[in-house]
């Protein structure tokens, strides 16, 4: 049945339709996803998207309202016991055992998931020597770093190799250095062909990991593509215009609501506008024809002139920019990038 | 084979738990000090105003394994809730195991910390002089009251556990259970309270529990009922809170999980 089922499909994941609601709250409303074998999604969006109830309801943890979905072959709703067996979920909180020391949370884990008692001492050091933790294997979870955690939980989720590994938020609150060696593991494990739900706030990370992104806001997936087709459906080019002052950035940002309804070649709709820095983001084609005409509507707009920068599209852009379409007002604020 | 892994499952489960106890310095020292330093505080220095006949350590064993018991429930309630607040329990419902092994697993847990407790309760009373029956079958009688009734406290623990919002909120059930026992016969006979506090301490649960241990050691109760009326009403008391609370824990967990 498993061969049947590595042959003939192409996907790990095949949700369709997934609804959730939290007293009242729409916080999935529909949500269509599929996984090829192998590949590695990034689920982003802002905080309170529906990232991790998504994720919980894939691995079981949270019954949907509607929709249905296939994992590893094994129906959702009907067989979860058969998707607990195809999956490893490391959460957003490290899921493992303070009190415990590395070593014995491993074979905790091992022998939940029945291994049998000879190879489970084997696999666990193996694991341990794997994810840099030999040297920690016998002090208590608790005494761990941050990024010695993240580690533990994810050489936790390999104990048996998955079909599937959701990663909720990998990262969240490791510094730099952590974050790169975690980046690292997971970039090892999707060469051996484990496929991979990444959530993630760090838009730097999906560009890093994913194969596929997905961007999740309002409880839909609103874009979907790789990294760079994501970029590049901004245009080539995003202009940026730095005014002098809050006043002149608000009537530019005002002249740009007004003619939002019948956009034009020479239209100041913000992709991105920043009151405390003054600026305002402008998606463009690059050429020299259309930031002339946006320069002309920021002089007939009467705003002090600001000052010029261009930059190619990151992902960061795109997400913004989705985000801002999907709310329309009040004009979205560049979130802080967060520093760890 | 099903069952094979069910029975895994939970003893991974309890030795866990058990772990998790064992390194807790405070909690360990507490669950070990409390029953040595009770006895010897209340035999030592309320016993020689409270004796009437015979030793006071005579008369206050039962009360306080009660006491302990109760002290180690709260514990449970306690470590539950903290569980239910990381995120462990939902790598382990992400697993393919049995759910009811992490309920199973610290319930099991509970039990033998309390069991050991009451043996150190029991230890401690016969080194100062404790004289209980030596007739096997009552001792056997005695044990399986406790055991009933530590299971029982155990199951209302994790209900509770399983209600409360977090490991802070479950701690005042230990209050409670602290509480309990002195307004029964576990420290002085009831005819010395106000009347209404008398019908209370006669009608709790602990009361007919203690009594029946009391009856069962020492040959007589404190209340003047028979060790049959006594045991009869404790064993209804102690199967009504397991089976209740079994019933309330599961279906509380279900509910938690199911949405």
């Amino acid at each position: 049945m498993y061969d049947i089922y590595r042959l003939s499909m192409p996907y790990t994941v095949v949700a369709e339709g997934i609804r959730k609601s939290f007293g009242g709250r729409v916080v999935l409303d529909g949500v269509d996803l599929a996984l090829e074998r192998g590949s590695v999604l990034g689920l982003l969006g802002p905080n309170g998207a529906g990232k991790t109830t998504l994720v919980r309801i894939l691995a079981t943890l949270v019954r949907p309202d509607g929709g249905h979905a296939t994992i590893a072959g094994h129906d959702l709703a009907a067989d979860p016991v058969g998707v607990r067996g195809a999956i490893s979920l490391t959460g957003q909180y490290a899921a493992v055992d303070d009190v415990l020391t590395g070593r014995e949370n491993l074979e905790m884990m091992a022998g939940l998931l029945h291994l049998p008692r000879r190879t489970r001492r084997d696999r666990v050091a193996e694991l341990l020597a794997e994810f840099g933790l030999a040297d920690a294997q016998d002090r208590r979870v608790g005494t761990y770093s941050g990024g010695m955690r993240r580690r533990l939980d994810l050489a936790a989720s390999m104990i048996r190799r998955p079909e599937l590994l959701f990663l909720d938020e990998p990262t969240t609150g490791l510094d730099p250095r952590s974050r790169e060696q975690l980046w690292h593991t997971v970039r090892r494990l999707a060469e051996q062909d484990v496929t991979i739900l990444l959530t993630t706030q760090y838009l730097e990370e999906a560009d890093q990991l994913a194969d596929t992104v997905a961007m999740l806001t309002g409880g839909q997936i609103v874009a979907r593509g790789t990294p760079d087709e994501l970029k590049s459906s901004l245009g080539a080019e995003i202009v940026r215009l730095r005014f002098p002052d809050v006043r002149a950035w608000r009537t530019a940002l005002a002249a740009g609501g007004a003619t939002r309804a019948g956009a034009t070649a020479d239209a100041l709709i913000a992709e991105d506008a920043d009151e405390q820095a003054h600026t305002i983001d402008i998606a463009t084609d690059g050429s020299a024809t259309r930031l002339r005409a946006l320069l002309t509507a920021v002089a007939a707009t009467g705003a002090a002139t600001p000052r010029v920068s261009t930059h190619r599209p990151s992902l960061d852009d795109v997400f913004l920019s989705l985000i801002a379409a999907a709310h329309p007002a009040p004009p979205p604020r560049r979130a802080p990038e967060p520093v760890q | 084979m099903s069952l094979a892994y069910a029975v895994t499952d939970s003893r991974i489960m309890i030795t866990r738990c058990l772990r998790r106890s064992r390194r807790d310095p405070e909690a360990f020292f507490t669950a070990l000090m409390l029953p040595i330093m009770l006895m010897l505080l209340f035999v030592y220095v309320f016993g020689g105003e409270l004796k009437d006949s015979g030793s006071y350590v005579d008369y206050v064993v039962p009360g306080l394994i009660v006491l302990c018991a109760g002290f180690g429930a709260g514990t449970t309630a306690v470590a539950l809730a903290a569980d239910l607040a990381g995120g462990i329990v939902d790598r382990f419902r992400s697993m393919p195991i049995r759910a009811s092994s992490i309920l199973l697993g610290q319930v099991a847990a509970s039990l033998t910390r309390n069991l050991l407790a009451t043996a150190l309760v029991i230890g401690v009373g016969l080194g100062i002089g404790w004289r209980p029956t030596t007739s096997v079958w009552r001792w056997v009688g005695a044990v399986a009251m406790i055991v009933l009734f530590i299971l029982a406290l155990s199951w209302l623990a994790a209900a509770v556990g399983l209600l409360a919002g977090g490991p802070e909120a479950a701690n005042s059930f230990t209050f409670v259970l602290m509480f309990l026992p002195y307004v029964s016969t576990a420290f002085v006979p009831t005819r010395t309270m106000p009347a209404a506090l008398r019908g209370f301490a006669e009608n709790q649960p602990f009361t007919p529990i203690i009594e029946t241990m009391r009856a069962l050691w020492m040959g007589h109760t404190s209340t003047g009922a028979s060790l049959g009326h006594e045991a009869w009403i404790a064993g209804v008391w102690g199967v009504g809170i397991l089976a209740l609370s079994w019933a309330g824990a599961a279906w509380l967990f279900r509910r938690r999980f199911a949405a």
